[in-house]
């Protein structure tokens, strides 16, 4: 069967599994709309987290990020890791003995204040809505380069999936149907990382293979080919880095803390019975991840040496049929500039600007005619990031049902994610907004009601999102960590760790970690984007990597204003007495919300 | 118990708990900060396999412990409850 059909095939499989888990699992209580009722075994707790946490970023684009960027890359492997550690240590146990709804209830309990609850409401919306827009416009990308279908069809067909398990199931039918989405999305990543390990070093697990010789006799090691490869080719050598030592720092730590207080995260740790169970669960979420968090480094080094071997000293008139098919849909560009019909792939951009601008009409060779200038350096190709996990099956000449694969994997990771984060928005108007602060009298009845007519609401604006990608989005999805580092994370954990903590230093500590951070970024993203280079930077931090300082900002201000104010009132502090400890006077959701 | 008596055993229960947690979290810093980043080019001098260590640290080792961290925090923390009888009911 050819790989269009299979792709059609797996797809549409995929997502009749997805619809069947939302009949079988609808929500009709309030407390199953917005944490599955408290009854989500710890084990497919963690298979939903890891399915919620990984993104169409970490499926489609991680692994080439890494591939560029070689040894940088740890950035995003540690720092998509180690948020766990803190989360598990330091939040998780604790939100799930408050037994609530959310990290607004959190907030607004705590520090015993409807203000503090807005601002956090705020900041969930806020944070929430940028990553959401990245996934709708995933889902429309994978639906386009494998199925044929213009993104504006894939992004409404996406929609009405997520619109189906969301609305209806609720968290209980989002939980259960991102197992299912793990187990997708991780076959759909492994099995070409398997299948390449093999070809390439002989070590059928990938993250072994990677520190393995080369099968082709040699006896080296691959890593090492790799360095040697990329430094002749005048690039920097796989296994070195660009980014300075303290960037590297802040841009890891924003990362930690931030994923460690994204609400979408965090909420799924409200599902579980016990405190014992979200403890373990974290455990559990971390070996799902780390399965393909390992991998992916893999997959970048076998993919950087397959694209180097295969395209450098490549005559384009011999180009095999992936490479024209990714030149057409625009991840590629070939600028001749020495005229000899050969690709020769090398270090530095090969044009000005970096992304191709495709003119009309084909050259001497059959190759796209590009707008761009090009630079003095010898590099003729550019090649987007994107490419590598989505057309290496291609590049390694795997057989279609692999490459069919890919597209069910990508949509899965892309989907779980964005149901994840919709459901924490729609909770956030009909518990946060509306019972909690402005309605407090509507039945659980009107509140669920509420809930579903929000999740709606609020899949057409992620869809219109995705449609209509405002010019910001793209930029301000990988800050939405460094908002959540620089908010949430200080005032949760001072809350939790921290009896004195109280309401005036929460939310003065909230605004300035939020507005320092989302100024810095702003400054350099848009105001002043010519500036965005270490000589302007502070202490050389990049914007990416500004949150870990608004999160120290954070933590300071609440210090000494607290210092300064009233300590909270008794009952706050018996009930920070009270989560530390995970027996006696806690009652599970499913009793408390009935 | 006496409400002095149970006051005293949930401050010991707290000290015992922030102690395993610092000591683990010892761990995580020192094997993503430290030896993944701050020391990763003289540790890359070492080797593991095909790996230059500090390579290896920062995108695979790390994350083994960190996995490994959150299981040990997981069993030490029941154990604790256990220990000052703050565990859940069944």
């Amino acid at each position: 069967m050819s790989a269009q059909l299979l792709t059609y095939l797996f797809v549409g499989l995929s997502f009749v599994l997805y619809i069947g888990i939302a009949i079988w699992s609808r929500s009709s209580s309030t407390s199953e709309f917005y944490v599955a009722g408290g009854g989500v075994s710890p084990l497919a707790n963690g298979a939903a987290t890891a399915a919620d946490w990984m993104s169409a970023a970490s499926f489609l684009s991680m692994a080439g990020i890494i591939a560029f960027e070689g040894a940088d890359g740890a950035r995003y492997l540690m720092g998509w890791t180690g948020g766990y550690v803190l989360l598990a240590l330091l939040l998780a146990p604790y939100l799930r003995k408050f037994a609530k709804f959310t990290v607004p209830d959190f907030v607004g309990d705590r520090y015993y204040s409807r203000t503090a609850r807005l601002v956090a409401v705020i900041c969930v919306i806020f944070i929430s809505f940028t990553y959401v827009a990245g996934q709708m416009r995933g889902v429309g990308i994978v639906f386009s380069r494998f199925l044929e279908v213009d993104i504006n069809s894939g992004v409404t067909i996406g929609m009405a999936i997520v619109f189906f398990y969301a609305v209806l199931g609720g968290m209980k039918g989002i939980t259960y149907t991102q197992v299912a989405q793990y187990c997708v999305l991780i076959f759909a990543y492994l099995v070409p990382a398997i299948y390449i390990s093999i070809m390439l070093t002989g070590n059928p697990l990938p993250m072994f293979g990677l520190g393995d010789t080369m099968n082709d006799g040699s006896g080296a090691y691959l890593l090492d080919k790799l360095d040697g490869l990329t430094t002749e080719l005048g690039m920097t050598a796989f296994t070195s880095g660009n980014k300075s030592t303290i960037d590297m720092l802040f841009i890891t730590a924003a990362l930690m803390a931030g994923t460690a207080g994204l609400p979408h995260v965090i909420v799924r740790f409200f599902t579980v019975p016990k405190v014992r169970d979200a403890r373990i669960s974290a455990g559990y979420a971390l070996v799902f991840i780390a399965l393909l968090y390992t991998t992916a480094p893999a997959v970048a080094a076998f993919a950087r040496m397959n694209i180097i071997n295969n395209v450098d000293g490549m005559a384009y008139a011999e180009a095999p049929g992936w490479f024209s098919k990714w030149e057409d849909s625009g991840l590629i560009a070939w600028s001749d500039k020495n005229a000899d019909g050969v690709v020769q792939y090398r270090g530095g951009d090969a044009l000005i600007p970096g992304k191709p601008i495709y003119a009309d009409g084909r050259g001497d060779h059959g190759e796209r005619l590009l707008g761009n200038g090009v630079t003095p350096g010898a590099n003729e190709l550019y090649i987007d990031r994107d490419i590598i996990v989505l057309a290496h099956p291609e590049i390694a000449d795997l057989p279609n049902w692999v490459v069919a694969l890919v597209a069910a994997g990508g949509l899965a990771a892309a989907l779980s994610t964005a149901a994840g984060l919709l459901l924490v928005i729609s909770t956030a108007v009909s518990h946060d907004l509306m019972k909690k602060t402005f309605m407090p009298r509507i039945t659980e009845r009107q509140e669920l009601f509420a809930a579903r007519i929000a999740a709606a609401f609020a899949i057409g604006i992620a869809g219109l999102f995705g449609i209509y990608p405002p010019g910001f989005v793209a930029q301000v999805v990988a800050f939405a960590f460094g908002l959540a580092a620089a908010s949430f994370f200080p005032v949760i954990l001072l809350g939790i760790f921290y009896k004195r903590m109280n309401r005036e230093a929460a939310i003065t500590g909230m605004i300035t970690g939020l507005a320092f951070t989302f100024g810095y970024i702003v400054y350099f993203k848009f105001i002043s984007p010519g500036d965005n280079n270490p000589s302007h930077w502070w202490f050389g931090i990049s914007p990416e990597g500004i949150g870990t300082l608004g999160m120290l900002l954070n933590f300071l201000v609440s210090l000494v204003v607290c210092r300064f104010t009233p300590p909270p009132p008794d009952e706050v502090q018996a009930m920070v007495e009270n989560i530390r400890v995970p027996g006696g006077g806690g009652t599970t959701q499913a009793k408390g919300a009935k | 118990m006496s409400r002095k008596v149970s006051e005293e055993n949930s401050r010991a229960y707290w000290r015992a708990n922030i102690r395993l947690m610092l000591v683990l979290l010892a761990v995580w810093f020192t094997v993503s900060f430290l030896a993944g980043i701050v020391f990763v080019d003289t540790l890359n001098g070492f080797r593991l396999f095909g790996y230059k260590l500090g390579f290896w640290f920062s995108q695979q080792g790390s994350i083994y412990f960190f996995v490994v961290l959150i299981f040990l925090y997981a069993w030490g923390m029941n154990a604790i409850d256990r220990r000052f009888g703050v565990e859940e009911e069944e």
